[in-house]
């Protein structure tokens, strides 16, 4: 028996037949075809499957899709304006944040919910962000001087 | 930013290099911030089959019969795989360059080895049918006992593992149980010494953890071929081992991988990707064989656990004169590449430092556990926490700073190390030098004058006229601790008190800021540019 749910995806509308019990980050990879949403653990303990649901940060493996009927829903995928990258994926890329890459997206959206709320955090607060996104190479520091950087060109983009 | 050190050994290299101490952006790093990297799960199939592994549920058992009939009959099961349906069922990874027997199977056929060993494999429409199908198998087994313990499994009347290596150890050369090293005569030099110090490391094992799980993806291609999509470490390595196992030509089968989501040497044992190619080849469809959470932390291969023993003999001046190490590499069931750490360790002993009498016994030693693989520099890593711990321990024992303990002991060029090749290119004593200012590290003046070029060879321990030969052992042996008397001009006596509170906290002197000086007989940086003697791959820099 599947369920027929609609939410939007990075602005847009979608819609797809999901099994009961389905979980939103299969949802997104099998059904949607949004691939930018990747799985490690798929029982909720990593963060690499992070997505923003009406803003906030949630982990995808352990949601189930037909509670996000209605919502929106903010992946990697939607993160670039066209050819320019978001401010963090430019932060990222400069701090030499990702190495293989894997938990970038999770880790990606978990610290833009963090701006879009607080867009001047401190150290302690991007820590704080993502405490639940696990990485196995680059040791978390470049990571949270990305976000940090981030922070300030965002600021000074926007004054 | 980097910082990269163009006045150490300046005279020994041209100052022409323009990308080495430059950041460079990654070729990949777009695409890891993007989302568009292509992982091997990131590839998409019409009609995907998805392999799922029953595994073994005790460390060693005989397995006695397995019913699937009922597996057979579950819903969207399209094929049961087992160990008769393994073209190939014995592999040692290795045997891709004659190193070692075939010992693992790719599904258990008599006997399981370990907790979590494969046994039977399930093909079905849907991960979830797989699983559904896996409970309904009934396997009987009759429990054997288990031996988990390095040691342990070396005493006579231990439970034999692997059928390969019924005494429990690996062989080199179809003949030896270990790898062993000699230099001088340690235990002679253990005599000599002023203090002995004897002690026991011991390793647990490590799981890799990637945040990908290990996994491939099998396709049949138009032309007979199987494309095979793997998370795989090292593509062609496994592409050679999956050939092997199916019997399948090489050039049957087209790998596609080098994105891999963190490996740290997890993901070189081709773990999946043999049987997600047979389950395609047996299906005729695009099949996944993708590690679950729990399969990769249970039983992906980890870091194996070693035990170390060190002894070393130190001389009150600092000297460290013998050491002598035991080393049991726990490889868990089966081979794969615990043979080569050993090597590796055995290969690495004693350490970056100068010491005239050697010994070194290292086993490869296989038990009921999960069977232990690469990981970040393995057969090294280990061996190196337990001789930089002892080092401190011995530095301590002589009252001596740990910084400059190592420095004294330091290889310098034209030391002789203990596999009897001379040390060259040695920098340990400037790294040090760089570490101590960089961490505000006080270094009494003569470690700061000191130099890998000055000093090494025949006037130190180990050094002799004929460098091609050890110190003469036994019957010289009250030779070995006076071989590199206190007295030699490079050596530095150890009469200052240490103050008792750590020298960092009650720093002498403020260190240099900027490089230790260049040591006197440096020729001038700049008067040698061009020198042809640079060469790092043929060792012929300073020589």
């Amino acid at each position: 028996m599947k369920t027929p749910i609609q939410f939007r995806l990075n602005g847009e509308e979608v819609a797809a037949f999901v099994e009961s019990g389905a979980n939103l980050l299969d949802t997104l990879r099998e059904s949607v075809g949004d691939l930018s949403v990747k799985g490690g653990c798929w029982q909720g303990t990593c963060g690499t499957c992070t997505v923003l649901i009406d803003g906030s940060p949630r982990l995808s493996c352990v949601t189930l899709a037909e509670t996000c009927a209605g919502r929106s829903i903010e992946t990697v995928a939607g993160l670039r304006r066209g050819a320019d990258l978001h401010p963090l994926q430019t932060a990222f890329m400069e701090r030499f944040a990702a190495q293989c890459g894997y938990c970038t997206p999770g880790m990606l959206m978990a610290s833009k919910a963090l701006l879009d709320k607080n867009p001047n955090p401190t150290r302690e607060n991007v820590v704080d962000a993502i405490c639940g996104n696990i990485c196995r190479c680059t040791g978390y520091e470049p990571i949270i001087n990305a976000v940090l950087d981030a922070a300030r060109s965002d600021g000074r983009r926007r004054a | 930013m980097l910082e990269f050190r163009k006045d150490i050994f300046a005279d020994e290299r041209d100052d022409n290099l323009h990308e080495v101490g430059q950041p460079t952006q990654r070729q990949d790093m777009l695409g890891h911030v993007t989302g568009t990297s292509p992982y091997y799960d990131d590839h998409r199939f019409a009609n995907l089959l998805h392999l799922k592994i029953l595994r073994s549920p005790h460390a060693h058992a005989r397995i006695r019969s397995i019913d699937d009939s009922a597996a057979a009959r579950a819903p969207g099961v399209k094929r049961i795989i087992r160990a008769a349906d393994v073209p190939v069922n014995l592999n040692t990874l290795l045997s891709l360059i004659q190193f070692g027997k075939d010992d693992e199977p790719s599904l258990a056929t008599d006997v399981v080895r370990y907790k979590g060993e494969p046994i039977l494999g399930i093909v079905a429409t849907s991960e979830r049918a797989a699983l559904e199908a896996i409970a309904l198998v009934r396997i009987s087994y009759d429990q054997l006992p288990a031996v988990f313990d390095v040691e342990e499994a070396l005493k006579p009347g231990a439970p034999s593992v692997n059928a390969a290596y019924p005494k429990n150890t690996f062989e080199y050369y179809s003949k030896y149980d270990h790898q062993k090293l000699r230099y001088g005569d340690a235990d002679a030099a253990f005599a000599q010494a002023d203090i002995v110090l004897d002690e026991r490391y011991q390793m647990s094992p490590i799981e890799h953890a990637p945040t990908e799980t290990n996994g491939s993806i099998a396709v049949p291609d138009t032309n007979g071929r199987y494309i095979v999509y793997t998370s795989t470490q090292a593509l062609f390595f496994s592409l050679d081992t999956s050939a092997k196992i199916n019997a399948v030509p090489s050039n049957q089968l087209h790998f596609i991988g080098g994105t891999v989501g963190g490996g740290f040497g997890g993901k070189v044992d081709t773990l999946t990707e043999p049987l997600s190619i047979l389950a395609a080849r047996l299906t005729g469809a695009p099949v996944r064989y993708r590690f679950s959470r729990h399969e990769e932390m249970q039983f992906g291969s980890p870091r194996g656990g070693e035990r170390i023993y060190v002894k070393d003999g130190v001389m009150k001046d600092g000297r460290v004169i013998a050491r002598k190490v035991r080393a049991y590499f726990d490889s868990g069931a089966y081979t794969r590449l615990s043979s080569y750490a050993v090597v590796k360790c055995a290969a690495h002993i004693p350490g970056p430092y100068t010491i005239p009498n050697v010994s070194g016994d290292i086993y490869c030693v296989f038990t009921n556990r999960t069977p232990a693989t690469a990981m970040r520099g393995f057969g090294v890593t280990a061996l190196d926490f337990a001789l930089e711990c002892q080092m401190d321990k011995g530095a301590t024992a002589v009252g001596m700073d740990p910084l400059e303990f190592r420095m004294l002991n330091a290889y310098r060029d034209g030391d002789m190390k203990a596999h009897r090749r001379e040390a060259k290119n040695c920098a340990l004593i400037e790294c040090a030098q760089v570490a101590a200012e960089k961490a505000n590290w006080p270094l009494r003046d003569e470690f700061r004058r000191m130099s890998s070029r000055q000093g090494g060879g025949a006037t130190r321990a180990g050094g002799s006229a004929d460098r091609t030969r050890a110190p003469a052992p036994a019957a010289a042996a009250p030779a070995a601790p006076t071989r590199a008397p206190a007295s030699t001009p490079q050596r530095v006596s150890y009469e200052r008190p240490m103050p008792a509170a750590p020298p960092r906290t009650a720093p002498p002197a403020p260190p240099p800021r900027s490089a230790p000086p260049p040591p006197p007989a440096a020729a001038p940086a700049g008067s040698t540019h061009g020198t042809p003697r640079f060469s790092s791959v043929f060792g012929t820099r300073r020589r």
